[in-house]
């Protein structure tokens, strides 16, 4: 599986790349800015970005539900969550807590131990794309055939997450006492 | 497609993750930076799936699922969050305290000065004297 060198990087790994840099960049500014909107509409982009790097690797239907649930539901639910709040529009300088600095010391060393590790284990590994590996139908026929149980514990768990969710944030919904 | 490259960005968004996780006071922000940790690991289990030639698409249909239970997730934390923002009009991690470790300047060596600790704590009367780090914790937790 070492078919080529790790550079310089082929047509493929320079699109996955650069959409890589632009998650990884907008990942850094949803976790820094002072808007707590613009986190918000910063993780769409992320996400997106992120959904290119899925269709590069041949997950066009992993891709599709990214755009579809990432970008389409939870950023708006978020953005529901932050009106509902009352979140500051503007910029606000509460937006981070004191420990700071201890937080950036440990995600640095989380980040150097991981891509150490990772480029230590997985430098000689080569994936080579082949198209429509994950398109729907490959991917559904596999959800349906082979891990169809683990699909409908799922929807259990989502339809059980969901009504939770009504109850805690409905108020005229109380305990028995 | 070498396999370093997805690997690297994972790592590099599950470190941003854990940076906004422990950084942020805001639970939605917090909650935004699980969501990216969540990605992080969605996009290691699409990428080993395409280098492992998984016969039953593992890797991918596991993504699903993590995203399916991101959303659950994210719709209980959000509807805690929203109830805890109704109780005490405020979102913040470290002024959520109230399980925290009992500091003696603060409480008396029985706990907590209140039974419940649910009404009566007014967010403003204790300003960070303690406990945030068992406040952050549950934040992250979340």
């Amino acid at each position: 599986m070492t078919a080529t060198a790790l550079w310089p990087p082929t047509a493929q790994e320079v699109v996955f790349l650069l959409l890589g840099v632009v998650a990884a960049a907008s990942a850094l500014l949803v976790v820094t800015t002072r808007q707590i909107v613009h986190a918000a509409l910063w993780l769409v982009v992320s996400f997106g970005a992120l959904a290119g790097c899925y269709l590069v690797l041949t997950a066009e239907f992993v891709a599709w539900v990214q755009v579809l649930i990432y970008v389409g539901a939870v950023v708006v639910l978020l953005l529901f969550g932050i009106m509902l709040t009352r979140a500051p529009i503007g910029p606000s300088a509460d937006l981070n807590s004191g420990n700071k600095v201890m937080a950036a010391i440990v995600a640095l060393a989380t980040a150097a131990v991981l891509v150490t590790t990772v480029i230590d284990g997985f430098r000689l590994a080569y994936a080579p794309l082949t198209p429509g590996e994950g398109a729907a139908k490959p991917l559904g026929a596999s959800i349906f055939r082979n891990w169809v149980l683990p699909f409908e514990a799922l929807s259990v768990l989502l339809l059980a997450a969901l009504i939770g969710a009504i109850v805690i944030s409905r108020t005229d919904i109380g305990g028995k006492d | 497609m070498h396999v370093v490259y997805p690997a690297v960005l994972a790592a590099l968004l599950f470190s941003t993750g854990v940076y906004g996780v422990l950084a942020r006071r805001n639970t939605i922000l917090v909650l935004m930076s699980v969501e990216l940790m969540l990605n992080a690991v969605n996009i290691n289990l699409v990428a080993f799936d395409v280098w492992l030639r998984d016969a039953l698409h593992g890797g991918q249909v596991l993504t699903l699922f993590v995203i399916v239970i991101a959303a659950a997730e994210l719709g209980v934390g959000l509807a805690i969050v929203l109830a805890v923002f109704r109780n005490r009009q405020t979102v913040a991690v470290d002024r959520l305290h109230d399980l925290a470790e009992p500091e003696d300047d603060r409480t008396g060596p029985g706990g907590p000065d209140t039974p419940d600790g649910s009404d009566a704590s007014d967010p403003q009367d204790a300003p960070d004297a303690g406990g945030t780090r068992g406040a952050r914790a549950r934040g992250g937790a979340a």
